[in-house]
């Protein structure tokens, strides 16, 4: 798994120059069973993402797209197909081995925070590491440095009810990051936030996918929103219907620096 | 860390996990004061049943019906001569005393006390290896001359006499009658399981007792007697029977009138009795530290439901169901061992507050505290087990959906 972060050049060429994609699912299929009805929520979803992409992931809601990452999350097996995630074939692992694999590869980002209540943002960022066998000294110091990342270095005493949603997500973005993922995937990072804190949040996924080279993977139905990323794919009824390259992303940071300062919104710091 | 954790979060809900080993607490607190009780009223009975002497025999009026029920104490069939037949034609027996009980209002210059009177002879004192602490006792004399006069037990002596001067001399009234105080006994101590003291008691002359206090001037109760060593009373509860047999005119075939007992056969009996009030306390016991381990298992099972988030999310981030199911187990164990050590200091305080005011004795003993705590130990794992699996068995899209 060493080699993801110089990537990013390459990204969009896959299987040359030896470079393993992070994620190759091939005829990725998930059919649950409702009673005796068999439902296929995806059928047959093959993609090959890269070291280094910032990929969309779009469609309407039965489209098949949770069911997917739910997939690339290790969350849930496939009912038929592979997944190579960072060259392992983790689609036939039990429950602790992808437990495992959610720990050290990946890292999650949900619409709704998901933060531990009446625990401070430091002790939050720390959870996945208790996971993994690391010394409570070095617990804090990687947290205090990947809070630092998200510019949440001065509030990490406080508990989630004192943050707004903007800190609240960046702590979750934190907390993701804490153990070094190959791949992050974030479901709708910005559907509880207003616009200008929506766009702060993919800044620091921009600065993150091209200073750090992480890969990344994000669920959203907000056109505007899917254009910061490189790579947008789309969704319906459980097949991959589009797979589009974006030459010029919206670039967040800069919009940031532009935005309106009359604006009530300034409150919300950076 | 689990530790941490789990103390943390306990400590969230402080109200919540109070109550819950409020259970565990009581049930423990009980186990503990019932054994304590049990094994203080054992150890006194144990030391009342020695204190009766080594040797000694103990006749009392009554039969061994057919079906084996007995009734003792209420047939009138020994007499002051068959006391006197014993000691005069067994050889085996040493001494021999007729007595009987009754009880009354004694008043005396200080104060009033309401006490036993035992009625017996001069030997009785030698048959019950009681000695004299201050004055003299009655003699043979005083028995044939129904004397009013009586020894004091040491509590009795304390009662009547609050303020500490000798009661030897003294006059006191039993039932409105002037007694002389010949002398104080020397206390027995080890107060027997139920509240009775055995020093707390007055011993006159049998005749004065019959003839003054009683109604019925030849009653007698039982028949104290003492072997000449302990290894024949065996031999010399064989001659008794023999002797009173024929004293009696039973025919061969006929059940005995009396009933002859030893100190050991009290004693076994009396070890009979205690273990099965100790085994249905503590079964009484066990009861409440079940509701109690129920009442984890009842906090817990909503504890999952209710974080059933957070484990979906500690899932997410790489918890395995193990780690979850731990984190559970941790947290009910830690709730029962607290409750339990809390128990244990409610318990022995509850002992030593039975002793202090309704002074029954009570032994805490080492072993009952390492029992009651292995037992809240099991009791935190067991009724958090099922929980726990729960927890751990949550799928993780499912407990992240949860609202």
């Amino acid at each position: 798994m060493a080699d993801a972060s110089p990537a990013a050049s390459d990204a969009g060429t896959p299987g040359t120059n030896g470079h393993r994609p992070v994620i190759r699912v091939e005829d990725l299929t998930r059919i649950y069973v409702v009673g005796d009805m068999k439902v296929p929520a995806l059928r047959g979803v093959t993609l090959r993402v890269e070291p280094g992409e910032f990929v969309a992931v779009r469609g309407p809601s039965g489209s098949g797209k949770s069911t997917f990452m739910n997939l690339l999350g290790c969350l849930d097996r496939p009912t038929a197909g592979t997944y190579y995630l960072a060259g392992e074939d983790v689609s036939t692992y039990d429950s602790d081995r992808r437990a495992q694999v959610r720990n050290r590869y990946i890292g999650f980002v949900f619409q709704g925070f998901n933060l531990l209540a009446r625990t401070t943002a430091l002790e939050n960022v720390e959870v996945p590491l208790y996971y993994s066998n690391v010394s409570s000294q070095d617990r804090e110091a990687k947290a205090r440095e990947v809070l630092a990342i998200v510019g949440l270095g001065e509030r990490m005493n406080h508990f989630p009810s004192q943050l707004s949603g903007g800190q609240q997500q960046r702590v979750a973005i934190a907390r993701a990051l804490v153990n070094s993922p190959e791949l992050l995937l974030a479901d709708e990072p910005t559907g509880n936030l207003d616009s200008r804190t929506s766009v702060e949040i993919m800044a620091i996924l921009q600065r993150l996918n091209r200073e750090r080279g992480l890969t990344i993977l994000l669920v959203t139905h907000e056109p505007d929103i899917a254009e910061y990323a490189s790579r947008i794919i789309g969704f319906r009824d459980g097949h991959l219907v589009d797979d589009v390259r974006v030459d010029k992303p919206r670039e967040a940071a800069r919009e940031l620096a532009q935005w309106p300062t009359d604006e009530w919104s300034t409150a919300a710091e950076t | 860390m689990t530790l941490r954790l789990a103390w943390r979060t306990l400590k969230r809900n402080k109200l919540r996990s109070t109550l819950t080993m409020l259970g565990v607490i009581i049930g423990v607190g009980a186990v503990i004061a019932t054994l304590a009780i049990g094994q203080g009223a054992r150890a006194s009975v144990q030391a009342q049943i020695a204190s009766l002497g080594t040797n000694v025999v103990m006749i009392m009026g009554g039969t061994s019906s057919a079906s084996g029920a007995r009734v003792f104490g209420n047939v009138q069939t020994l007499t002051t001569d068959d006391a006197d037949a014993i000691k005069r034609e067994c050889p085996a027996v040493a001494a021999s005393s007729p007595t009987v009980r009754s009880s009354g209002q004694v008043i005396s210059s200080e104060s009033n006390w309401s006490t036993q009177v035992q009625g017996a002879t001069e030997d009785y004192f030698a048959i019950r290896d009681w000695a004299i602490d201050k004055g003299a006792l009655f003699t043979d004399a005083d028995v044939r001359g129904a004397a009013k006069v009586c020894v004091l037990g040491a509590s009795t002596a304390g009662y009547l006499f609050p303020s500490g001067i000798d009661p030897t001399g003294q006059t006191v009234r039993i039932k409105n009658l002037p007694f002389k105080v010949l002398g104080v006994l020397a206390a027995k101590g080890g107060s027997a399981g139920g509240g009775q003291d055995q020093d707390d008691i007055i011993i006159a002359p049998i005749t004065t007792v019959q003839r003054k206090l009683t109604s019925n001037p030849t009653r007698v109760q039982a028949l104290m007697i003492s072997a000449v060593s302990a290894d024949r009373v065996n031999e010399a509860i064989d001659q008794i029977t023999q002797l009173l047999r024929q004293r009696h005119h039973i025919r061969p075939g006929q059940d005995d009138d009396f009933i002859i007992r030893s100190q050991n056969e009290f004693a076994s009996a009396a070890e009979e009795t205690s273990k099965t009030m100790t085994l249905l306390l503590t079964a009484i016991a066990a009861v409440s530290l079940l509701v109690g381990g129920i009442g984890i298992m009842n906090i817990m099972l909503v504890s999952v439901t209710e974080r059933t988030r957070e484990i979906g999310i500690r899932m997410a981030v790489g918890a395995r169901s193990g780690d979850i199911r731990w984190q559970f187990l941790v947290e009910s164990g830690f709730l029962s061992l607290v409750g339990g050590i809390m128990g244990i200091a409610l318990g022995s305080l509850a002992s030593g507050l039975i002793t202090k005011v309704a002074h029954w004795p009570t032994i805490v003993r080492p072993a009952s505290i390492i029992l009651a705590f292995a037992f809240s130990a099991a009791i935190g794992i067991f009724f958090g087990y099922y929980p726990a699996r729960k927890a751990s068995r949550l799928d993780p899209i499912e407990a992240l959906r949860y609202e």
